[in-house]
């Protein structure tokens, strides 16, 4: 029985080998078409960044340039150094540096603490109390912007980089719970219990024994929230202008200023920078972006 | 006292978590719910005027607009994302070479920001020298591409670079599903004479069933809140062709400064992804129950 199956299908991949041939090439050259699409952009935008405003306006979008020059990089990130108007991005980088490192922090120690409660230490209606914050995950931010501003404006940390901190700590908390909650629930409750009748306490038992084995969701949840936090406009927009603003801003800044010649150049430039940590980031860590994805949507 | 301490710990270190969230989620929008029943300016004000807002914000020209917009991008975000997305993912399952290259290339875009996707598309999309002229200078000489700047055409653009941002997405939902499928299954189908394409559209897709609905919670949920993308690529025009809810309820707010309709227009947008958001909800903790 076992063997007529096998030359069932022997037979069978025989038959259809002519044809795989024949599909193979069109599949590769399907998935060929549709990276040259996803590519497209961003082949574009190092092109142009290279190339001086005479070329871009000679040449088109795929024409190589005629030699490497980053001169428009510098003006991007420098400036050109004539002081009032000159809007470069170096400020705004560290701006969103100095907003992103504490806000990942917090988030996710908030949200590993809040996981480690919801799967270690269940109490009566902990399903509810994930469901709670679960459901902050979801909302359209337009229904918070109002009262956020109100609220910042009378704490006094509106348009600062401390208030962005807060805004991104808190709205972090649901997606950071969501991942440690998940990941804990998979370890198994033994090893809690067990540690328990030896004597160790709450917070021993947090970092002795699981601290140590969290690595994996720790890297997924600080890649995650540093993708969201450096990719915010929103409330980068909202809550902050001038000297305080995140890069997204001073970016969308610069592209939309009307200046009397557009410098695409530039632009394109400017527009590389501020995608290029969360793309070092991407290159670097693909696997864990990818799991923060996927189960920051899906829920695993 | 420092038993009590003892045994409520874990409460009072979940405590900071539910506080937050309950101030600032559930009492920000029980706020803005309140807000929208009065006649709010620049200030808000706490005197309660009824549905007013709510008729002055169906009666707004612009936010009909807003909707009408909302619903074509989302219709064609959709599709395009999900039939791109599902090619893609069954495309890669064919024991591909270089398949980790090729997922890392459809996936990236997902690591940008949508001022960057913005940006970089704007150019593309410039009708003097974007892709008309690239098209142009290949030999056909009356090509014009403009609908950047044609109000008939503008919110499609938005759906190219929407789509570009986030079908990449979708291919990894669906080949994550797909992966889990086990191999018996498949074999058995093709030892049963069945062909490549009846083992995907009538054994595998089907199966797929979950992973379609997420995609479709997801991709609806980014296509509400979006915001960024037409601020850097439109920012709503020409004229007001591409405004969307989102950026209606911010500048009713900030430019306008009519709070209470702002409020009124943001508890739309809520109550439009609670009804996405909420049956979904309840399905994966009725799955997580079965469990």
């Amino acid at each position: 029985m076992q063997d007529s199956l096998q030359s069932t299908y022997k037979q069978l991949e025989q038959k259809s080998k002519y044809t795989n041939i024949f599909l193979r090439w069109f599949l590769y050259f399907i998935l060929i078409l549709f990276a040259s699409y996803f590519i497209f952009p961003l082949y574009v935008m190092i092109v142009t960044s290279l190339k001086t405003m005479e070329e871009i306006r000679q040449g088109t979008l795929l024409t190589w340039p005629s030699a490497l020059n980053f001169d428009s990089w510098a003006v991007a990130w420098g400036g050109r150094g004539y002081g009032a108007g000159d809007t470069f991005l170096k400020p705004y980088f560290w701006n969103s540096i100095k907003m992103v490192v504490p806000a990942v922090f917090f988030s996710t120690f908030i949200g590993a603490m809040a996981g480690y409660v919801l799967t270690k230490w269940r109490f009566k209606g902990d399903k509810w109390v994930f469901l709670f914050l679960l459901f902050g995950c979801f909302i359209p931010y337009q229904a918070i912007l109002l009262p956020m501003a109100r609220t910042l404006g009378v704490l006094g940390i509106s348009n600062s980089v401390i208030g962005l901190v807060l805004v991104h700590t808190v709205y972090g908390i649901p997606f950071t719970t969501l991942f440690f909650r998940n990941f804990y629930v998979s370890i198994p409750t033994e090893l809690v219990k067990a540690a328990r009748i030896d004597g160790a306490g709450f917070f021993k038992i947090f970092f002795k024994i699981l601290l140590p084995i969290s690595a994996p969701i720790i890297v997924v949840t600080v890649i995650w929230q540093f993708t969201q936090i450096w990719n915010d406009f929103l409330f980068g927009s909202t809550f902050s202008f001038g000297e305080a603003a995140p890069i997204q801003v001073a970016l969308n800044n610069m592209v939309l200023s009307s200046t009397s010649v557009k410098e695409y150049n530039v632009d394109m430039a400017s527009a590389i920078i501020a995608g290029i940590p969360t793309l070092i980031v991407y290159v670097l860590a693909g696997k864990y972006f990818i799991r923060g994805l996927t189960s920051g949507a899906v829920k695993g | 006292m420092l038993k009590w301490l003892e045994k409520n710990l874990p409460k009072i270190v979940m405590a900071p978590a539910v506080g937050l969230i309950g101030w600032f989620v559930y009492g920000f929008i029980l706020w803005t719910l309140y807000i929208s029943f009065t006649n709010s300016k620049i200030l808000p004000k706490y005197e309660l005027w009824g549905f007013g807002q709510y008729s002055k914000l169906w009666a707004s020209r612009k936010w009909l607009i807003s909707v009408d917009n909302l619903l074509i991008f989302t219709a064609l975000f959709l599709i395009f994302c999900i039939v791109i997305g599902i090619l893609l993912a069954i495309f890669l399952d064919q024991k591909i070479r270089a398949e980790g290259l090729l997922r890392t290339i459809y996936l990236y875009p997902m690591a940008l920001s949508f001022i960057v996707t913005g940006t970089a598309w704007k150019w593309i999309l410039n009708p003097t020298l974007g892709i008309q002229k690239l098209v142009v200078d290949w030999g056909f000489e009356n090509f014009t591409f403009d609908w950047l700047v044609n109000r008939e055409m503008a919110i499609y653009t938005i759906v190219i670079a929407g789509v570009w941002q986030s079908a990449g997405f979708v291919m990894a939902l669906f080949l994550a599903g797909l992966r889990s499928v086990e191999d018996e299954i498949i074999k058995a189908a093709k030892i049963d004479g069945a062909s490549l394409f009846t083992v995907y559209w009538k054994i595998l897709l089907p199966m797929m069933r979950p992973v379609f609905f997420t995609s479709f919670v997801i991709l609806v949920h980014i296509s509400i809140k979006s915001y960024d993308l037409i601020v850097a690529l439109t920012q709503g025009g020409p004229g007001i062709s591409t405004t969307m809810p989102a950026l209606y309820m911010t500048q009713t707010a900030f430019h306008k400064s009519q709070v209470g309709l702002s409020a009124a227009s943001a508890m739309m947008m809520f109550m439009a992804v609670a009804a996405v958001i909420i049956p979904y909800l309840y399905s994966e903790l009725r799955r997580e129950n079965a469990r």
